[in-house]
């Protein structure tokens, strides 16, 4: 058995096909027919651009456009010139002059500070390989000409292995290199097959042939188990699959209790490409749009024009269903190395999120500005985060009119009706809630701050991490506060922290009256069918004995009997 | 040749697309195009070259073309960096 880092989630059950990376001999010669090399570096150019080309006619947008840079740099006079000045001047055969230069520029990239440049370093190791294997007169192995339907074991998957993998023909991979954010695993993730990585030295513990089992969510991988062991995970797996089945029935359905309580289930989403995921797992909207993806990775703001496109695009996917956009949430764990924030003692307390967006008055505009732009393409919200008084709700306010007035000017339309709420995280705006609700069209709750903040645990801190407990009686008896409130003064309240899509937390909140629950794209089928099964009614009685129970402990065992 | 200094003024820098867009319009021209940031040199010609410089907003480069349609390379790409790459 070996361990790895899950990476993608399922259950995978096949032959191995180990993917040897041909260990090229490079030698170093002293050579006297120059232009022979030159015409060698030529050829090898041309047939990698076809055969790049070749594979891009058969690859989706996304992969389009990593091969678009493949094929850039194959055109690069630059990486051309340096391999061939080192033939000239060094008298090098043209394999040891093309892998110094492709050494040099991958180590320039490498040891850049931007996450976007150090990535372009695995592009040119990828094309660099192919450049060298068609010097070597050697064929690249094509992943797309598979004959039946493996598990792929690698040292790693390099972006075009990920170009040519057909979905049907691959298992699922593992790998000995990589970790969660690697490029191999957002590429299992988002390809939906299941995947272990950084597993160290899989490629020379397993052969081609043998027969494997792994599972993505525990990161084990078995090389060839006994029967009983291949029938128990093929039971498990069938059972995934039917549950999975079962589940996608329910995606076109509304989330109504078993006594008619309907309530909204959103997704909490970084990116367009989120939206469309979560619409393929049936949400009624989106409850939280994390708009500091926009401003991360980079090297300098987003502009208006950039922000514009990206919430129009996620309000056109989701029509009419409603779509809660935060405001710029920086600061705290969340860092932009750009805007030079300066070092806190305790950032998660200090200048962040709203406060930075009140101080910095022109980010906060420019993005304000996009979002009343992009609201004309659908039902957007807006929501204000990290609230801890009136005095900021009213500020944010003041520049969301001052934009509209800008835009009245400027001849440039937004619609009338947008929703403008805040998210609740912060103890000090639970507890003035019935204040607050007067002024805002609705609350969120933000549980993962919440509960950091009313019970005093840094949820970094692994050492006091027991402490950090959504079961927290005080923690729930200040949600059941907000809900009350919010519902007093006439507003709708939802969540949007990991809490909202807990199947242990979701009858208590659907007691208290919460009406949007929002959560990761997965977990959004499983909450439903929970919530069909449940009674508001009795789920309103579970809440009220919760709240009269005066320990997290108590309060977990009392609530599995419900789950 | 002839040369002409310039800042960065595009948010995004000599980043991903704007590097792109460069590499696009240089490629036009017979000319050779330089790109010299802090006595370095790239070549505009070459997308590697140009990522290589690392130019943020706010840097002053300088670009010297030398060749036989060096006036309207410059104009080119002159007019690129005036006009943001297309940014707002």
């Amino acid at each position: 058995m070996f361990k790895g880092i899950g990476a993608s989630s399922g259950i995978a059950i096949g032959k191995a096909f180990v993917l040897e990376k041909e260990i090229l001999n490079i030698q170093r010669n002293t050579i006297e027919n120059l232009e022979n090399e030159k015409g060698k570096l030529q050829k090898a150019l041309a047939l990698s651009k076809q055969q790049v080309e070749a594979i891009q006619n058969k690859s989706d947008e996304e992969q389009k456009n990593i091969l678009n840079a493949h094929l850039m740099i194959l055109e690069d006079p630059e990486l051309i010139s340096n391999v061939e000045e080192k033939i000239t001047s060094e008298k090098l055969n043209v394999e040891a002059a093309l892998e110094d230069v492709l050494n040099m520029l991958a180590s320039i990239f490498e040891s850049m500070e931007d996450e976007y440049m150090k990535e372009r370093a695995a592009d040119i190791r990828d094309v660099g390989e192919r450049l060298m294997m068609n010097l070597f007169g050697k064929e690249m192995l094509n992943l797309a000409e598979l004959e039946e339907a493996v598990i792929i074991v690698a040292h790693d998957i390099t972006p075009s292995d990920t170009a040519q993998m057909d979905k049907e023909k691959v298992i699922g991979f593992i790998t000995d290199i990589g970790g969660r954010t690697s490029h191999s695993a957002i590429m299992a993730r988002s390809m939906e097959i299941p995947a272990i990585v950084g597993l160290g030295s899989i490629t020379e513990n397993v052969k081609t042939g043998d027969f494997l089992i792994f599972d993505g969510s525990e990161g084990i991988v078995m090389v060839n188990p006994n029967q009983s062991m291949i029938a128990e995970y093929e039971a498990r797996k069938e059972k995934e699959m039917a549950e999975k089945k079962e589940l996608r029935k329910l995606v076109n359905s509304d989330t109504i209790s078993r006594d008619g309580r309907r309530v909204e289930l959103g997704a909490n989403i970084g990116n367009p490409k989120d939206a469309k995921k979560s619409n393929e797992n049936g949400a009624e909207g989106i409850g939280l749009y994390r708009t500091e993806f926009l401003y991360m990775d980079r090297t300098s703001l987003p502009t208006e024009e950039e922000q514009f496109q990206a919430y129009k695009e996620v309000l056109e996917i989701m029509g009419e269903r409603p779509v809660v956009i935060r405001t710029l949430d920086i600061g705290g764990d969340k860092e932009l190395p750009y805007m030079n924030l300066p070092r806190e003692m305790n950032p998660f307390l200090g200048y962040r999120a709203i406060r930075i967006c009140l101080e910095e008055k022109d980010i906060f505009k420019t993005q304000l500005r996009a979002l009343l732009r992009a609201s004309i393409y659908g039902n957007l919200k807006i929501m204000y985060p990290m609230i801890s008084s009136l005095e900021e709700i009213r500020q944010a306010n003041e520049v969301l009119e001052e934009v509209k007035r800008d835009l009245e000017k400027d001849n440039i339309g937004y619609s009338s009706h947008i929703e403008v709420g805040i998210m609740i995280e912060i103890p000090a705006a639970a507890i003035i809630s019935d204040m607050l609700a007067k002024e805002v069209d609705f609350f969120s709750i933000g549980t993962n701050d919440l509960i950091q903040y009313t019970t005093a645990v840094d949820r970094m801190n692994e050492k006091i991490s027991y402490l950090y407990n959504p079961f927290n009686p005080a923690v729930l008896r200040l949600i059941n506060m907000v809900i009350k409130n919010g519902h007093e003064a006439g507003i709708w309240v939802g969540m949007c922290g990991e809490v909202a899509g807990d199947p242990r937390l979701i009858p208590i909140l659907l007691g208290m009256g919460l009406d949007e629950f929002s959560m990761s794209a997965g977990s959004i089928l499983p909450a439903r069918k929970q919530i069909q099964g449940l009674s508001y009614e009795e789920m309103k009685e579970i809440a009220d004995k919760v709240l009269e129970m005066a320990t997290a402990d108590t309060i977990e065992k009392f609530i599995t009997q419900y789950v | 040749m002839i040369s002409q200094k310039i800042t960065v003024k595009n948010v995004a820098g000599l980043h991903a697309r704007p590097a792109t867009l460069l590499v696009k319009e240089a490629s036009k021209y017979q000319s050779d195009i330089t790109i010299v940031k802090n006595d370095r040199e790239g070549n505009a010609k070459s997308i590697l070259g140009v990522m290589a410089m690392a130019a943020k907003k706010g840097d002053e480069i300088e670009i010297r073309v030398d060749g036989s349609d060096e006036k309207e390379a410059l104009a080119a790409i002159i007019t690129l960096f005036e006009f943001n790459f297309g940014e707002e």
